[in-house]
């Protein structure tokens, strides 16, 4: 069943809403937050046969794909309880967390009129509706596991396309707005946290040496965003030419690589420059212990930088599954949800570093007992 | 490589080939006739020049009115040019009938012209039939 917005029970559906975007994890069992590898994603993209792209559209035609497209939903299997809502009726605030939180694009929360998103209660897959392409089947995991992911996204694929034909071209595969998405509309991808090579230098010929392999690198928030906090998004560049298995064995065996670049990157670091390392993961903790005015980009570094030192083995493991959490909820939108309302970017900064100071209150110091 | 321009030199990252549609459409308008250059899709009204500044196409008969420009564009983009992924089940049956359909017409048009009149009335009953199963099923 898919619940909609609906005029006389608005209060009730945004409370529902607002709870599902607060929950601190998406799922009842959540896998633990493993070292470098932080999320799983698969985007799919399809369009509707005999409707112009939105891009191409009249906000007519955008409606009647909308509408179309939450009929064909209902019902399936992997799509149980979720709730569809429509862009314009969220307000500026939800779109930025929806954003903060990977469900939406930027772009899709910018558009006017015409467009939607069908979120599961567990955020596990959220779909939006009239982006570039009339469907946009998101399904993300904490971790890495693109099988389960795949799995989840193509029951959902498959259970839309009973409903509605596809443009689909036997030869070139399902027709995208941008032909860089052609053929399988299949984009996967991992989130990576990756301060070793940043910190060494080396992103640079990292990024080279997986671009020639037509992997591209992005910064946390996708195309054009910045790699605040050494997170970065790994993803398949092509989509036609390969099925969706090789392209994600490709991809596995490129991660593969890179975890084992990372791990040496931070094994020479803390060989060759171990006190000056020690000093700035010390000090990250420090600051998120005792800050009263923080930017989110400074916050990301410093979580970043706590995240290593519990790969270390320096602080406890929970530590890591904090430092993903914070990620997102220091982010402006975050912010100000906890704050109940829209607040200035200077009282922004205040409640960010009570929130950190709150969080990381009884943080231990540094372990180093095992790499003394 | 995909991060913006500040933040790529800020981490000290550089992108050597800049893999823009843009960029690759100038490439290959070299190697394509410049008379293709005027090209308009009739069915939502994308000019070439729109696609080639923008990279977007804009409805699914666009990839038939841009081919000639497209079919080189996705060579140098793409692992292959060949779908070789999912293919959904619907699309499959909806691909076999316009491929019966369109046999059927071809064939129909040659007996037609060949003053076959039985056959003809054979191949119409034939297309009749296969549209009305296609009613049937959607």
């Amino acid at each position: 069943m898919i619940y909609r917005t609906n005029p006389r029970r608005r209060f009730n559906f945004f409370y529902m809403f607002h709870k599902i975007l607060s929950k601190e994890s998406g799922g009842k069992k959540q896998p633990k937050a493993i070292p470098v590898t932080l999320s799983t994603r698969i985007r799919l993209a399809r369009n509707l046969r005999q409707f112009p792209f939105p891009g191409r559209a009249e906000v007519a035609q955008k409606r009647a794909v909308l509408s179309k497209c939450i009929d064909a939903m209902s019902g399936i299997k992997g799509l149980n309880n979720s709730i569809s809502v429509e862009v314009d009726d969220l307000s500026e605030l939800d779109r930025q967390i929806l954003v903060e939180q990977h469900l939406i694009s930027p772009e899709l929360s910018q558009v006017e009129e015409g467009s939607g998103i069908v979120l599961t209660q567990d955020r596990s897959c959220c779909i939006m509706i009239n982006e570039e392409d009339h469907l946009r089947i998101q399904v993300l995991r904490p971790g890495l596991d693109f099988s389960s992911v795949w799995k989840h996204a193509d029951e959902v694929d498959s259970g839309i396309e009973s409903a509605i034909n596809y443009a689909y071209d036997g030869e070139l595969g399902f027709l995208t707005a941008c032909p860089t998405n052609l053929g399988t509309g299949m984009r996967a991808s991992v989130m990576m946290h990756l301060p070793g090579l940043v910190m060494s230098k080396n992103m640079d010929k990292v990024i080279n040496a997986v671009n020639q392999l037509g992997i591209a690198v992005r910064g946390l928030f996708g195309e054009g965003s910045d790699a605040n906090g050494s997170i970065f998004q790994i993803s398949n560049q092509q989509t036609l030419g390969e099925s969706e298995s090789a392209i994600i064995d490709r991809l596995n065996s490129t991660l593969e690589s890179l975890v084992r670049q990372e791990n040496f990157a931070r094994d020479k670091l803390l060989q060759d420059d171990r006190t000056r390392l020690i000093d700035k993961m010390s000090r990250a903790i420090g600051s998120l212990k005792t800050c009263h005015l923080i930017q989110s980009a400074e916050a990301m570094d410093l979580l970043s930088l706590v995240r290593l030192a519990t790969d270390f083995g320096m602080m406890p493991d929970k530590f890591r599954g904090l430092a993903d959490r914070m990620f997102i909820e220091v982010q402006p939108g975050h912010v100000q949800l906890s704050a109940g309302e829209a607040i200035e970017p200077n009282q922004r900064d205040e409640l960010r570093a009570e929130l950190l100071r709150n969080q990381f209150l009884r943080a231990p110091l540094l372990d180093l007992s095992s790499h003394s | 490589m995909d991060l913006c321009e500040t933040c790529a030199q800020a981490k000290g990252v550089t992108n050597p080939e800049n893999l823009s549609i843009s960029n690759l459409m100038d490439k290959v308008e070299m190697e394509v006739d410049t008379a293709n250059t005027s090209m308009v899709c009739e069915s939502c009204g994308t000019t070439h020049q729109e696609f080639k500044k923008g990279g977007r196409l804009g409805c699914e008969a666009c990839y038939h009115v841009f081919r000639p420009v497209l079919d080189p564009l996705l060579d140098g983009m793409h692992a292959g040019i060949k779908h070789l992924g999912k293919v959904p089940a619907g699309s499959e049956s909806r691909i076999h009938f316009e491929q019966s359909m369109g046999s059927l017409k071809k064939k129909l048009q040659e007996a037609v012209e060949k003053e076959d009149f039985e056959k003809a009335a054979e191949l119409r009953d034939q297309l009749r039939d296969l549209q009305n199963e296609s009613k049937a099923t959607v």
